[in-house]
């Protein structure tokens, strides 16, 4: 049976398809619309996932939303009677999107399916799964285990922001969750807006920020002492209490009290072109470590309330990669997986395979491997489409017959230098490009983080880079005996791969400390050595294996820098179209589209102009 | 009707009646706000707010 999962109407909107067990497609609508955390109904992306299975919306069994909007509205409501009558403004400016759209969304996902085609509605049922449980089904079905203890965190489901599942015999049963207004997500996301970044998408960026802070100092245990003291209150069952006397986002259309907060740190709110100061990267370390202990807390308890030896994460706070890296370390579980499209539009999988398992009772057959063929998802494209594109721009490129001498030729590239837009394959369902929509580098040179930040994504200089590294080469480089494909774990580089630091490396702050030379792999090494890798596997990924592997035959080094194939505030390239112009309008040096490689030297197209203009994130 | 079916399921299910009001409320100011954006319902919803 053919099954459409769909998240929609908050943030991230995607669809999935599958077929009984099988995942056939799924994809991101930001990536086909071009805004970034695209919200809107995901039309593009179920026109996508229909085309991939070659069935009309008629042939479909069911189509299952990724949460329950009753349940939702019922939390609105009773929360809004709780506050009042604090909240009026909000309450004003959510009802009327919820009475004319959101109450309806039954209706609403028929309305818009009728866009693509008609059919009749008797015939296919639209059902509803909850939000944790849909993040759940996510990390569990796909992971091949036979059971496991499951943990979701995020910012806000229906009434639950995070729940503590067992999963066996195939099915998932919810043993705990903590209900709102209590959130860790929305804790991390507190701090995200008050250090001036974009709440919702800039939580990875307070965590790259973190390891600038002074680990012990001072300032950091007091911002700890402070946090605990008065914002939150941590249980060693992993629940927490926020205290609201803190926090807007019940009452008002702002996450936090601003004035409480600039008084309770003794720090002006960050407007998001102020510069970075010392105090900011502190203040980011010492969130960092109370979300790692309170991820902890739960993390323990899922093991004692369910007794497994494998742990499957999913939600947004699964993206906190640094976090997941010290629940690998803790070895409280055996073993971990987190599902790659871990935020809200895993939601729409997860929500597909709830109605599978859950509601249609298809047998669960374990097959101890995972089932995301890698993320790799989204769409593909031709050679044929590739050249019709190139012909549109009258680009100049190259064609070559055999790609193993594209990725001898690019591998020289690299070597040399050269920054290049890699777009091969199918597109990554998720928010890491994994090696066929990524911009790769050379990982040794020094300057490259800065050049990749500043020039080619146009974005703050102290953001780290991934590296991609042969699978069985990433001990070399790594203290690391797992694969990590999906970018989700951090780890050390090798001390024997680390160069001499200056004695008072510690206490600089973060621009000078930015600068120095950590490593042999300069370019992907932390301030505090950690490089949030991507072991690369010859099956799941053979082209981008290739690549990394004649790179190594040159250099002796088997790995590359890998980030994604955008600008700061760009959705990541789509269509060999999105990937051109992209690569057009930064200073990307070559394009590799399948088949077709562009020097950017070669190019001289006055005809039309790649500027674009995309809202910071 | 499927609309009112399924909230009327839902409060069932989660024993929730005292929503109904509200919600009733809250629909009637909608459905009146929507008709009132182009109709003769209009000069009805200004006498009532």
């Amino acid at each position: 049976m053919y099954i459409l999962g769909i998240s929609a109407y908050y943030h991230d909107s995607a669809a999935c398809l599958i077929f009984n067990n099988e995942i056939i497609a799924a994809a991101q609508e930001e990536r086909f619309t071009r805004k970034k955390h695209d919200k809107s109904f995901p039309i593009n992306a179920v026109r996508f996932c229909l085309n991939q299975a070659q069935i009309n919306v008629s042939e479909l069994s069911a189509i299952v939303y990724y949460e329950k909007p009753f349940l939702k509205f019922e939390r609105l409501l009773e929360s809004y009677y709780h506050f009042s009558p604090y909240g009026l403004a909000s309450f004003v400016k959510s009802i009327p999107i919820w009475l004319r759209e959101k109450l309806f969304i039954k209706d609403e996902i028929y309305s818009q399916l009728r866009k693509i085609e008609s059919f009749d509605k008797k015939k296919i049922k639209i059902y509803f799964s909850e939000h944790h449980l849909s993040h759940a089904a996510s990390a569990f079905y796909p992971s091949g285990f036979s059971s496991a203890a499951i943990l979701t965190i995020d910012g806000m489901g229906e009434w639950a922001s995070a729940s503590i599942a067992k999963a066996e015999n195939g099915k998932i049963k919810i043993l705990k969750e903590l209900h709102y207004p209590n959130s860790l997500g929305l804790l991390y996301s507190a701090f995200t807006y008050f250090l001036g970044f974009v709440v919702n998408s800039g939580e990875y960026k307070l965590m790259g920020l973190a390891p600038y802070g002074i680990k012990n100092a001072e300032e950091t245990e007091n911002f700890k002492n402070l946090i605990r003291q008065k914002l939150v209150e941590i249980k060693l069952d992993g629940s927490i209490k926020l205290n609201m006397k803190y926090f807007g986002f019940a009452t008002s259309l702002k996450m936090i009290k601003i004035k409480k907060w600039q008084k309770l740190f003794g720090l002006k709110i960050r407007k998001p072109k102020d510069d970075i100061l010392q105090i900011h990267c502190n203040l980011a370390l010492a969130i960092q470590e109370i979300t790692e202990e309170i991820v902890l807390n739960m993390v323990k308890y899922a093991q004692e309330i369910t007794g497994e030896k494998k742990l499957c994460l999913a939600g947004g706070v699964a993206l906190n990669c640094v976090a997941n890296s010290k629940i690998l370390n803790s070895k409280i579980f055996e073993k971990i997986y987190i599902q790659p499209a871990t935020g809200d539009a895993g939601g729409a999988l997860g929500a597909a395979f709830s109605y599978l398992y859950l509601y249609e009772n298809f047998e669960y057959m374990p097959t101890g491997e995972d089932l995301m063929k890698a993320a790799f998802l989204g769409p593909e494209f031709s050679n044929f489409d590739i050249l019709k594109v190139l012909r549109k721009y009258e680009a100049n490129y190259v064609f070559y017959e055999n790609k193993q001498e594209i990725f001898k030729y690019i591998a020289k590239k690299i070597d040399q230098g050269k920054i290049i837009g890699w777009f091969r394959g199918k597109m990554e369902f998720g928010p890491r490009a994994l090696g066929n929509r990524s911009i790769i580098a050379d990982a040794r040179s020094a300057e490259m983080q800065k050049k990749l930040n500043l020039k080619i994504k146009f974005r703050e200089g102290f953001r780290p880079f991934a590296p991609a590294v042969l699978l069985e080469d990433a001990k070399k480089y790594f203290d690391i005996d797992i694969a990590s494909p999906y970018m989700l774990f951090t780890s050390q580089v090798k001390k024997s791969m680390r160069k001499k630091l200056p004695d008072n490396y510690e206490e600089l702050e973060l621009f000078p400390k930015l600068y120095v030379e950590r490593s042999n792999i300069p370019a992907v090494t932390h301030c505090d050595f950690s490089a949030r890798l991507q072991t690369v596997d010859k099956n799941t990924n053979p082209d981008f294996y290739s690549l990394i592997e004649k790179f190594k035959e040159i250099t002796n080094t088997s790995l590359i820098i890998n980030t994604s194939f955008n600008v700061r505030g760009e959705p990541i390239v789509c269509s060999p179209e999105d990937a051109f112009r992209c690569f057009m309008r930064t200073d990307m040096d070559i394009l590799v589209l399948e088949n077709y490689v562009l020097l950017k030297e070669k190019q001289n197209i006055k005809k039309y102009s790649f500027k674009e203009k995309f809202k910071p994130d | 009707m499927e609309f009112l079916r399924d909230l009327w399921g839902f409060l069932k299910e989660r024993k929730k009646y005292w929503l109904l009001p509200m919600i009733i409320v809250l629909l009637i100011i909608g459905i009146l706000i929507i008709f009132a954006g182009s109709s003769s319902v209009a000069p009805f919803v200004y006498t009532l707010f």
